[in-house]
């Protein structure tokens, strides 16, 4: 898993149990419980999936086996502000890809990196729905639409200025 | 509103779509004052289970999420097999890039599809349904959870519904990012809180499905068809369309194309007619190159495609099919051979892994895309694009694998040229593989500064002082310097 340990603090570990507890300890509830705990931490780190794994009294791997498999989920910290730039159809062929790599310059981070002070991470998503406006970037939860490369420099000072 | 309004209604229906901007969604009332849930009493008090069958059977109603089918087949099917226990289902997964129709349906209209799933629930002998949701999609979520709400205040949905003794209630699960999941045995796993991974079919979901037993899963715009279909008649539903697809299609429109948006047409309108009618053409008046439909199991249709009428059965016989309805259109300015790759790309990350052909045949095809597109490939690569294609389709255990090679042989049978210049002359035509471009000199721009020429580290740039310098692109290394250097905009690549 990671390579990097954290200490989980008793209130952490307590949140996670009543977390698991709320959706009745059941297998089935599974991604319920890890979309609850990615809200909470921003992140789904190895020490959070062995607390689950225990209560809920499955295998570590199989949490893992979850985790990994969705792109939602997450083992790597968020930065404070995500960037997430639409990789759908609709925006590649309206010029994702130059956005894309706009941000990489100017961020100098790749694409599931996050900057070292921890204010942006960089990612890909498929498609929010929103192809009337491509190509679209999404910065926490602010929607921009139509983002040229020469946009670029503004979003990001728009949270760093 | 532009010079194209007269035009984008005149060729619509809306019956998916019939509420979509007209109500407020967070109120019930508005629902039901447009005939909202008299669908549900009409099944639950003046129709048998078998009869409402019939009627679905008789209006030709097919799964909008792909494959297209029957739905009232489905029912019956999940109808006869015996259990103390059966779901309904609704897969709001909308996965596939580009298309946004179910989430307009969830977040303009969410009744529709809780009427619908009571109305399935009735028919097959369920009490209980769960919709399937991305959790990329909170105004969706947000919205059908006050929908349940109030249903359940109304009597709509819960105990003896309307007083006819029929239970049924609604819970949402959400998905986590996973196209694979709009497969029904991979949404069934996921579901259960495992890795969504698909199972062979027989046994299919209607004999065995969510923890199980018997289920019956419909796409969103499916069902939202469905009320409308009881309260009009099959007569009245199966009129719209073609032979052998009935009703209407929403198509997602979107790309180069001046129009973008949702749009509900009868089957059988034509490509023509979507895009220059109700799309207004193509965007700066470029020239319309193919639409891709099907997303990234689809394929592309092109110019001669552009009179055909649209159906399930058209669809795959052009190579490519309805899938949801994503609908992207392209224009001469973009490169077939790095649409398909951008489709590979998606399918590679996509794909599950748990069959060889879906997992490794993808990876190997996507390598061979990048080799072209790089200007490294040679004209055997297609021949075996082509044949791993064809396996990859061929052994595939689930519908992703199974369509995966379309978008690439598709655009090989519509656009051999294209390969064939990329890989025997090295050139992208539509000036998008960079890697295939070269630098040039524009005569008209160019005054003669020598700039360009001592900033070539290879000395391949030639011509006298005052005069409109030259590119050797034999010896050229592609570097760029002189790119860089020009002030007058005299170098360009192409």
């Amino acid at each position: 898993m990671s390579s990097v340990k954290i200490e989980l603090r008793q209130d952490q570990v307590d949140k996670i149990h009543s977390i698991c507890d709320s959706f009745g300890n059941q297998e089935g509830e599974l991604i319920n419980v890890l979309h609850k705990c990615q809200s909470t931490f921003g992140y789904l780190p190895a020490e959070v999936q062995e607390v689950i794994s225990e209560k809920m009294e499955m295998p570590a791997a199989k949490v893992y086996g979850v985790v990994t498999f969705y792109s939602f989920f997450t083992m790597i910290p968020k930065g404070k502000h995500p960037i997430s730039i639409c990789t759908g159809t609709a925006c590649y062929v309206r010029g994702a890809e130059t956005v894309l790599n706009e941000f990489k310059k100017q961020l100098e981070i790749e694409v599931g990196e996050t900057c070292e002070d921890g204010i942006f991470s960089l990612s890909c998503l498929r498609c929010v729905g929103a192809c009337g406006l491509a190509p679209v970037v999404q910065v926490g939860d602010k929607t921009y639409g139509r983002v040229a490369p020469d946009d670029v420099k503004g979003i990001i000072e728009a949270y760093t200025g | 509103m532009s010079k194209y309004s007269k035009n984008i209604n005149k060729k619509q229906i809306r019956i998916a779509l019939r509420n979509c901007g007209i109500i407020d969604p967070e109120i019930i009332e508005e629902y039901i004052a447009r005939d909202g849930y008299h669908a549900l009493g009409e099944v639950l008090t003046r129709q048998t289970p078998e009869e409402t069958i019939e009627l679905m059977k008789a209006s030709g109603l097919r799964g909008r999420g792909g494959a297209g089918f029957p739905a009232g087949l489905k029912w019956d099917f999940a109808r006869k097999n015996e259990a103390d226990q059966k779901y309904v289902v609704c897969n709001a997964d909308e996965g596939d890039p580009g298309a946004f129709m179910d989430r307009s349906i969830l977040e303009g209209d969410p009744h529709s599809v809780l009427e619908a799933m009571a109305i399935v629930g009735r028919c097959i002998g369920s009490d209980m349904g769960y919709i399937y949701i991305r959790a990329e999609y909170p105004l969706a979520i947000a919205r059908l959870k006050i929908a349940i709400e109030q249903a359940r205040e109304y009597g709509l949905l819960g105990k003896d519904i309307l007083g006819s003794g029929f239970n049924f209630d609604i819970d949402l699960k959400y998905g986590a990012g996973a196209f694979v999941c709009g497969e029904e045995t991979a949404l069934i796993h996921s579901m259960e809180g495992e890795r969504g991974e698909p199972t062979l079919k027989p046994p299919f979901p209607a004999e065995s499905g969510y923890m199980g037993k018997p289920t019956n899963v419909n796409n969103v715009e499916t069902l939202a068809n469905v009320p409308v279909i009881i309260l009009k008649g099959a007569e009245w539903f199966s009129s719209i369309g073609t032979e052998s697809s009935k009703g209407t299609k929403v198509f997602a429109l979107a790309g180069k194309i001046n129009n973008v948006g949702l749009i509900e047409v009868p089957m059988g309108t034509t490509l023509r007619e979507v895009i220059f009618e109700i799309g207004g053409g193509i965007k700066d008046g470029k020239k319309f190159k193919a639409a891709q439909t099907g997303g990234p199991s689809g394929g592309c249709l092109t110019e001669k495609h552009l009179d055909t009428p649209i159906d399930y059965e058209n669809l795959v016989a052009n190579g490519s099919m309805m899938g949801s309805g994503g609908m992207i259109v392209m224009d001469e300015d973009d490169c077939m051979v790095s649409i398909a790759r951008f489709y590979l790309d998606f399918t590679v990350e996509e794909s599950c892994g748990k069959c060889a052909p879906c997992r490794i045949g993808n990876k190997r095809l996507h390598e061979l895309l990048q080799r072209i597109c790089e200007g490294k490939g040679e004209e055997s690569d297609l021949v075996r694009l082509r044949n791993l294609g064809e396996v990859i389709k061929d052994t595939s255990l689930c519908g992703l694998g199974q369509s995966s090679p379309n978008p690439v042989l598709s655009t090989m049978d519509n656009f051999p040229e294209e390969y064939l210049s990329h890989v025997v002359d090295k050139k992208c035509t539509s000036g998008v593989c960079t890697d295939l471009l070269e630098y040039f000199i524009v005569e008209e721009n160019c005054i003669g500064c020598t700039a360009c020429a001592r900033a070539c580290p290879v000395g391949c740039i030639s011509g006298e002082r005052k005069e409109p310098h030259l590119i050797n692109p034999d010896t050229c290394i592609k570097c760029g310097a002189c790119m860089e250097k020009c002030k007058f905009d005299a170098v360009i690549l192409k």
